[in-house]
């Protein structure tokens, strides 16, 4: 679907529009080159998200096929009004991608700062902090659940037994369980944020660096000063890019606590897993699914402006260039 | 280029640590030494449960929940054995399939689209590449629903080919992106000696300029198997009914024998080796393939 519009374009891109098609026709063919892609994505991607609206506008449930009914704004009401397991999911998606994100941030600054220095195993150690992200997340999860964060067997409970006084073997995932959930995602996603803060780094012109440290800057003076300031639209680009990834995970939530306990770990998309593919609500669990499309607009479109940005050259010398 | 870059960021950072750490009293080498055991400490803490899964898949049940942990033992391949008995084969058959059939019909489409929006560009190619990418950032969940209907009309739920048409559409903004860079880096010299030469379209871009974007059509495979392989939320929701992919596999096996740690360790290793592999092979290429190709 062309939600995205980006900002000053006025024309649409239906490839199905017979102007378009009648100015194809006259076109060389590497125009039409790009129609098999274009027609492959709007089959894939758009034409469901349709039906997913029609769906949404159904009493729709597989265990009663009889009851099928269309009902319009009902699914949307009882969601908005009703449900509360909808207002703990809002809630729950904002908090794990903006904690997820923005610790992850943090976390790939301090990766990226490390192994933006000399030193011996540097590219050994890159290839190990960036390793997490390449690991199969359910297969992930599973290590954290059980090797990691087992309140009897696991190593992490060990090394709090061993270090701390008392007997603290926090249950993680039982007791804690937004915490565990956001601790893996940020695992997983800080090399994510490493790569691109990296480039970064690596971006900044030496002779900038220099001229700071003949006028005696300390290494804390330029990293404030001239790393940090630099990397402000990378730290944009990937806060931007890993809430769009981040807010559709759901392999950590499924894998650790089954979006529980209750509801806790449950966020938007898992609710709608929950309602439609285990719960066999397609008409419920397509109004969820709406509401999730609306919701991502927001942040979809702030990406956009900022992609474009990118594209249109404001950060050609310093992004895309060297 | 980007070796370029370090190399010179190398060279160039070296008055650093002699001007400003012994103006503090620090000498050169005990601060590098210090950075160097806070990288590899650090490095190590995040590489650690990836490491203890590899070592617990070569444990026996008993010695994988030991504590303190062991990590110098005498491995069994006893778990490995039993893993390769059971029908974890068909499930990692079955992923490398996917992986590799959707990634080859993405690049079937996206090298030409790519090509086309690059090197033909039109008023329209702007619009066109950000089509791709709003279709690249509509959630999945607002798609699942219909695509489960569909699916089960069609009878493929719990079927490999319909995972293949999902994780084409799911990586085809992304190679369409990423090689659209490549494309863009081409001089524009060569293009208009093709030109002159009479190259058709079709012998342009497959005799021409696919040899000189070799690498980068390499890394975008890469990129695509990656994220098919490790692919979850379409994998649940429409084929774990079936034989299919390896995280169905995981979560099959989690049910069915979840308190044998070592034997799923065993797994996971499997699970994860082949991309591991592949994404340290790639890893210069990982940023530019996740950032839609703008950051290189």
């Amino acid at each position: 679907m062309a939600i995205a519009q980006p900002p000053g374009s006025s024309v649409d891109p239906r490839p199905a529009s017979s102007g378009l098609l009648r100015r194809l026709g006259n076109q060389p063919v590497g125009r039409l080159l790009i129609l098999p892609a274009i027609i492959y994505s709007v089959l894939i991607t758009q034409a469901p998200f349709l039906l997913t609206i029609w769906y949404s506008f159904q009493r729709w449930n597989l265990l009663r096929p009889d009851r099928r009914d269309t009902i319009w704004f009902e699914n949307y009401r009882y969601i908005l009004t009703e449900f509360g397991a909808f207002r703990e999911a809002i809630l729950r998606t904002v908090t794990f991608t903006a904690g997820a994100v923005l610790i992850s941030l943090l976390v790939g600054l301090l990766y990226a700062e490390l192994v933006n220095h000399r030193f011996p195993g540097r590219g050994v150690v890159r290839t190990l902090l960036i390793t997490p992200f390449l690991v199969m997340p359910v297969a992930a999860a599973l290590t954290w659940k059980n090797l990691m964060l087992n309140p009897v067997y696991g190593v992490v409970d060990w090394v709090f037994r061993t270090v701390l006084p008392g007997d603290p073997s926090p249950n993680w995932t039982g007791t804690y369980p937004e915490i565990s959930v956001i601790g893996v995602m940020v695992w997983r996603w800080a090399p994510f944020m490493m790569l691109i803060l990296l480039a970064g780094m690596q971006s900044i012109s030496e002779e900038i660096r220099e001229a700071a440290r003949v006028d005696g800057a300390t290494p804390w003076q330029e990293f404030t000063g001239i790393t940090l300031p630099h990397l402000y639209k990378f730290m944009q680009l990937g806060g931007l890019l890993g809430t769009v990834y981040i807010v559709n995970e759901v392999d950590a939530i499924y894998m650790l606590t089954k979006g529980g306990p209750g509801n806790a770990t449950t966020t938007l998309p898992y609710l709608v897993y929950r309602t439609a593919i285990e719960g066999n609500n397609i008409g419920r669990g397509a109004a969820l699914g709406v509401i999730a499309v609306i919701l991502s607009m927001v942040a979809i479109t702030i990406l956009i402006r900022a992609l474009d940005r990118m594209m249109r050259g404001t950060y050609a010398d310093s992004v895309a260039g060297t | 280029m980007q070796t370029a870059l370090q190399e010179r960021s190398l060279t160039a950072r070296r008055p650093r640590g002699f001007a400003i750490r012994r103006q503090r009293g620090f000498s050169k080498e005990g601060a590098s030494a210090t950075w160097a055991i806070a990288a590899w400490v650090i490095g190590l803490l995040a590489f650690f449960p990836v490491l203890y899964m590899v070592l617990t898949g070569f444990k026996t049940e008993q010695a994988a929940v030991d504590l303190p942990p062991k990590l110098v033992f005498e491995p069994t391949f006893d778990q490995y054995r039993a893993i390769f008995e059971s029908d974890f084969r068909p499930f990692f058959v079955n992923s490398a399939v996917a992986s590799v059939v959707s990634t080859a019909i993405v690049m079937l489409l996206a090298l030409p689209a790519a090509y086309g929006i690059a090197i033909h560009p039109t008023r329209k190619a702007k619009d066109v590449l950000f089509f791709f990418i709003s279709t690249k950032f509509l959630p999945p969940a607002g798609v699942i629903v219909p695509l489960f209907i569909i699916w089960r009309d069609l009878g493929l739920l719990g079927s490999l080919r319909g995972l293949v048409i999902l994780y084409t559409a799911m990586n085809l903004p992304i190679a369409v992106w990423m090689l659209r860079s490549f494309f863009e880096e081409i001089p524009r010299d060569v293009l208009d000696a093709a030109r002159i030469d009479g190259a058709g379209v079709i012998r342009e871009l497959v005799e021409i300029l696919l040899p000189m974007i070799a690498p980068g059509v390499v890394a975008t495979m890469f990129i695509s198997i990656i994220f098919a392989w490790n692919e979850f939320f379409f994998a649940v929701s429409l084929a774990s009914a079936g034989t299919t992919t390896v995280p169905i596999f995981m979560v099959k096996f989690v049910t069915s024998e979840g308190l044998f740690w070592a034997r799923l360790s065993a797994a996971g290793t499997m699970a994860i080796l082949p991309i591991v592999l592949i994404g340290w092979i790639a890893q210069r290429q990982l940023v530019r393939g996740l950032s839609l190709g703008a950051v290189k």
